[in-house]
């Protein structure tokens, strides 16, 4: 079934507000997505309705509470093909990333070790495995880039070759590029290397654009944030193999991650309530659920099958502007729905604003990826990124508005 | 927020045909060089210091219009200024940036324009990195130095 944009923009409240007279164009979802009706009556059904806190309640609300959110933790993971065990619900895939850094390549890594990252990774998915590599004393090696702005698989190998690579952190969709890496080879070939290294996976641009199996991908773990998948903001999730949670440290203790406390200690409850202290985000549980309600609705399938013709139908107006240059890949096969490019001569902070007083809502600058911006050469980029309720309508008035920057900063 | 509350005429003027834009200056007394790396803003500037005048000012680098126009309209604010005159004016448009009514309008002359930009948080940083480098430029020269390099982070 093709997505009926129609059918999915009225369920979307935000997309009838005008801004100055102009119909809101947003085309920012890889920053974060807009929020349907069904996400804002779940969280707003818990406040008015089950409101109460989980865990341990014998009272029905108690009870109620404690099913919304361990029901989100199975609706996830059922939408990620993953066992729920594994479903550690976090703030953001960026503290996804720090609880994998701080419970097991701190705890577990050491000068012997090398860590395997790339050139295109999110400062989320790079800083807290380069500042954990620092602080154990273990050489971290990056993955370049080929010139399309694919992953450099034959440079991987060679970063492999030694054996010593025992973690790698990697991106599934690029955020700046759009560029989709093939995560099942890659890992193949970290594991062929090195039988005891552990995959981790940025998904937060992957899960709310694509189907992701996590069990296909072979990996170790997965990071998602839920407000880039029509979820809530505060809420993410790292997923995992069981057997990696259970190999992992706690990163912040207190309430409810304990199974016994004295005055001078504590032990640890099972995983995945382990990495879960204090009161969790409940309602905003409640909202990604649903928000995984929505695009099953939809079919992943769908939605990926709408970016890819959409985007294809980007890249082509893109190329009718005078002056435009895309990074990464041209092939919509192997790319995502987000489109970074230079307009010629003109800084990306004049074209956004440009846009934006047009209500064109892009993103300018280095999308937190400054080791890739100086792979590219640039200091900053205009990234325009689709989602599922924009269509072909919204590409002219970008196309209009890249050619007002052009004709207003022109000397 | 319409372009016009932002891009005065005035400033486009400034960033299609800036003044006193030149790679180097004869007889400079300090270089500063200024970088934003958040916005990929670079700005090298350059004074002569005649009788504890700012007797020239050269400014060269990349950046966004607001950076670029904001330089221009600088230089031909101090230009002939006693230095401490001209720290006294880059103060003054600071506090200017950050919702302050001018002290000096008519010193400020061109850079009067940029008003509209402090409703624009992530802009006031373009346009004070000329400024800023003007001050530290002066700052510079009076502890005797000649060349210094600073990164603004936000």
């Amino acid at each position: 079934m093709a997505i009926d944009v129609a059918a999915v923009r009225r369920s979307f409240p935000i997309l009838d507000r005008e801004l100055d007279g102009h119909r809101l164009v947003y085309l920012d979802s890889a920053a974060s997505s807009l929020t349907p009706e069904p996400v804002l009556d779940a969280m707003d059904r818990y406040y008015r309705w089950s409101r109460s806190n989980v865990n341990r309640g014998v009272y029905p609300l108690a009870e109620e509470a404690t099913d919304l959110y361990e029901g989100a933790r199975t609706t996830l993971a059922g939408f990620l093909d993953a066992d729920p065990v594994g479903v550690v619900f976090t703030k953001n895939a960026t503290e996804a990333c720090n609880l994998l850094a701080y419970g097991f390549v701190r705890a577990h890594l050491g000068p012997d070790d090398v860590l395997l990252s790339t050139v295109m990774e999110h400062h989320a998915n790079l800083v807290p495995f380069t500042q954990a590599a620092a602080a154990v004393g273990a050489e971290v090696r990056h993955v370049p880039i080929t010139p399309d702005g694919l992953l450099d698989l034959d440079a991987a190998a060679e970063l492999l070759a030694d054996g010593r690579v025992t973690f790698a952190a990697f991106v599934h969709v690029s955020n700046v590029l759009g560029t989709i890496n093939d995560v099942e080879r890659l890992t193949r070939m970290v594991k062929d290397a090195n039988d005891r290294a552990i995959v981790h996976v940025d998904g937060a641009q992957a899960a709310p654009h694509l189907p992701v199996s996590f069990r296909d991908l072979g990996i170790d773990s997965y990071a998602i944030t839920g407000h880039k998948m029509l979820g809530p903001t505060g809420i993410g999730a790292l997923v995992a193999r069981p057997e990696l949670l259970e190999r992992m440290e706690p990163f912040l203790t207190g309430g409810d991650m304990i199974r016994d406390v004295t005055l001078t200690g504590a032990t640890w409850n099972d995983v995945p309530h382990r990495f879960e202290a204090g009161t969790p985000m409940i309602a905003e549980a409640a909202g990604l659920a649903a928000a995984v309600g929505v695009l099953e609705g939809y079919g992943m399938a769908a939605v990926r099958s709408h970016e890819r013709d959409l985007t294809a139908q980007l890249l082509d107006a893109l190329g009718t502007v005078a002056g435009v240059t895309v990074h990464g890949p041209k092939d919509v096969d192997l790319r995502g729905g987000a489109v970074s490019f230079a307009l010629d001569g003109i800084h990306p902070h004049d074209v956004g604003a440009m846009l934006g007083s047009r209500g064109v809502c892009v993103r300018v600058g280095h999308h937190c990826t400054k080791p890739l911006m100086r792979c590219l050469d640039v200091a900053a980029t205009t990234r325009a990124s689709s989602y599922v309720y924009n269509d072909v309508d919204d590409l002219e008035p970008l196309v209009d508005g890249l050619e007002a920057a052009a004709a207003f900063f022109a000397r | 927020m319409s372009m016009e509350d932002l891009y005065q005429e005035i400033i486009l003027d400034h960033y299609r045909k800036p003044k006193n834009r030149a790679p180097e200056l004869a007889d400079e007394a300090v270089h500063v060089h200024h970088s934003n790396p958040l916005c990929g803003d670079e700005m090298d500037l350059r004074i002569r210091v005649l009788d504890d005048r700012l007797d020239a000012v050269v400014f060269d680098g990349e950046g966004c219009s607001i950076s670029q126009a904001a330089a221009s309209a600088m230089t031909q604010a101090v230009v002939g200024r006693e230095l401490k005159d001209a720290l006294d004016l880059a103060e003054d448009f600071r506090r200017m940036m950050h919702g302050d009514d001018p002290a000096r309008p008519d010193d400020l002359g061109d850079g009067i324009a940029f008003t509209g930009v402090a409703k624009f948080p992530v802009r006031v940083k373009c346009a004070l990195l000329g400024w800023m480098a003007l001050r530290d430029a002066i700052e510079t020269f009076e502890r005797g130095a000649s060349a210094h390099t600073v990164t603004h982070e936000e």
